[in-house]
């Protein structure tokens, strides 16, 4: 045991320092949700003024696009990244060592997952020095964090899976565009609640990112709305859950071999 | 921690009949038997494409074989892959190194993830990185390194952990003479001071030549002959003597004085080649023979036979012909 965490530890330690080694990957993917967030609060703030808008601003209301956003980005460069060990064998190193194979994939994601909860902590770190005032307080903030971990976990391991079934990072790449997909069809610009009754409010309904949103919008400008967080973690949860058991059972049934 | 165990008695590589199936017709590896001892350097030799790669892929755990069984340090691949990979070091066809990490952060990682102390990972790794001139360099990110340096960090990397069983998979492509005769003495240096079972691919004559106790030769997933270099050659071939005449007009003169002591074999244009039974008494009655009648030469080159003889005896084809044909196609 104590020696799986210090392969896991390395592996970790390992993924982190590819990605902020890479300025010209790691910054875009930290900085994006951010200008996103700005541009958003500049183009649509007036939206405060709609009856029944749930914020009296719409920076502190669209900021929780940013934590999922930076989650989604993230998942797609672990993928990428996965993918690119692929590619260039470096995967076969590692799986030339005793770390069982499922540990070595779960360290490319642990590196994910940390660098995620670095980027949450800092975008609360500039929302607060915005003047947003968490509702829920310090322990919403903490749960923020965990929730963060969890979709973290969940698209970065959707990202593995598609690195491991398709062995390319542009593939994987590829996918970048659906971020923003599941992203535009959600509760990302305006609450569920004010959409007009047609397509786009199905779509937002059945959109599981909605639910991501809802739940760390909810401990920013609500408080501790449980209903919000029951079905945010259960989304994120079943998510992970479901991404997890796919790249399990790929890993099992595909050779990792370049 | 590393495998130092040597099984004495047993092999260090043991295979039979193993295959290995790509889709419905494609048969990488088709039925090899392997038995290699702990000290051998056992050089599988063989075009590209021939299955050499895919060889070293299944007796190192990356890929399950399709059927048939192997076991490396007393291991059975399919069923105790972990305890392959901790006896194991192996240095792959294609050095993967991560661009952005130093030398020394390699064997660290590495190091971890072999289950070494930290105190064995930055000693042993030290001596190592040292061992292979790349102590000064140990601190720079690989991205920065030459090709012969990256070579060098992936044996470092594949000897960390003291493997009783060493694969290397056409260790010595892209690197320099210097380097690779450097290699070279270090696998020798492994196998008989250490006891270190090595399995080395290649498709360099000379290297397996230089290196092997025993050559197997693939082709075409097949073993197609296997024997140290000397009995292999010795076995499909005698040594050749090829001679210019001094004068071209005595050309059809010295064909005929040759053609008293064996039976004629092609030759580069200009020149005249005979096989022998021995080079050395051969060359000297030709020699007499020619001075008797008067004639000179301009040149003399006694060839022994070469493991490219004796792949082409075996396969019907030429080792360079065959690489250069699997080449073009793979272009």
């Amino acid at each position: 045991m104590r020696r799986s965490l210090i392969q896991l530890r390395w592996l970790a330690r390992r993924s982190a320092l590819r990605t902020l080694r890479r300025p010209a990957a790691f910054y875009p993917s930290l900085l994006f949700p951010l200008v996103l967030l700005v541009i958003t609060t500049g183009g649509l703030h007036l939206s405060e003024h709609v009856p029944g808008f749930p914020a009296t601003s719409y920076f502190a209301f669209a900021l929780a696009g940013a934590f999922v956003q930076g989650a989604l980005v993230g998942g797609v460069n672990a993928g990428v990244d996965l993918a690119t060990d692929m590619q260039t064998g470096f995967l076969n190193r590692l799986s030339l060592t005793p770390t069982p194979r499922r540990l070595v994939i779960l360290g490319e994601l642990a590196g994910a997952v940390v660098l995620a909860l670095s980027q949450a902590a800092l975008y609360l770190i500039i929302a607060v020095a915005s003047g947003v005032r968490l509702a829920s307080g310090p322990g919403g903030a903490a749960v923020v964090l965990a929730l963060t971990v969890l979709m973290s976990l969940a698209f970065s391991s959707f990202g593995a899976f598609l690195a491991l079934r398709t062995r390319s990072s542009e593939a994987v790449l590829g996918t970048f565009p659906l971020t923003f997909v599941l992203l535009l069809f959600s509760s990302f610009f305006m609450p569920r609640a004010l959409m007009h009754r047609g397509w786009f409010a199905t779509v937002a309904a059945w959109n599981p990112v909605s639910y991501l949103i809802e739940a760390v919008r909810g401990l920013v400008i609500t408080g501790w709305d449980t209903g919000a967080l029951a079905r945010g973690f259960a989304v994120a949860g079943g998510l992970a859950g479901l991404a997890v058991a796919l790249t399990a059972l790929t890993l099992r049934t595909r050779s990792v071999a370049a | 921690m590393g495998s130092t165990a040597r099984s004495g008695a047993g092999p260090c590589i043991e295979a039979a009949g193993l295959v290995r199936q790509f889709g419905k017709d494609i048969r990488a590896v088709d039925g090899i038997d392997l038995s290699i001892g702990y000290g051998e350097i056992y050089g599988f030799l063989g075009p590209n494409g021939a299955g050499k790669s895919t060889t070293v892929h299944l007796l190192t755990t990356l890929l399950p074989p399709t059927s048939g069984r192997a076991s490396v340090a007393g291991h059975d691949v399919s069923t105790r892959a972990g305890a392959v990979r901790q006896a194991i070091g192996v240095a792959m066809q294609e050095v993967a190194l991560d661009p952005v990490l130093s030398g020394r952060e390699h064997v660290l990682l590495q190091g971890a993830l072999h289950g070494l102390r930290r105190s064995e990972r930055v000693r042993r790794g030290g001596e190592l990185l040292e061992a292979f001139g790349l102590a000064a360099a140990a601190d720079r990110k690989v991205g920065a390194y030459s090709g012969g340096m990256k070579r060098r960090l992936d044996l470092v990397l594949a000897l960390l952990h003291r493997p009783s069983v060493l694969f290397l998979d056409e260790p010595t492509n892209g690197l320099d003479v210097p380097s690779r005769e450097a290699l070279w003495h270090q696998v020798r240096r492994l196998a008989r001071e250490d006891g270190v079972g090595v399995f080395l691919t290649t498709q360099y004559l000379e290297e397996a030549d230089a290196l092997a106790d025993r050559v197997g030769i693939i082709d075409l997933g097949r073993i197609v002959a296997e024997a140290p270099p000397g009995q292999l050659k010795a076995e499909i071939g005698r040594p050749t003597i090829e001679v210019t005449a001094a004068e071209p007009a005595e050309e059809m003169a010295v064909a005929a004085t040759l053609a008293l002591f064996g039976s004629a074999v092609p030759a580069r244009p200009g020149a005249l080649a005979i096989r022998v039974e021995d080079a050395t008494s051969g060359l000297v009655e030709i020699m007499r023979a020619l001075a008797a009648n008067g004639l000179a030469l301009g040149h003399v080159e006694v060839r022994q036979p070469s493991l490219n003889d004796v792949f082409l005896a075996k396969t019907g084809r030429s080792l360079e012909g065959a690489t250069e044909q699997a080449e073009r196609v793979g272009a």
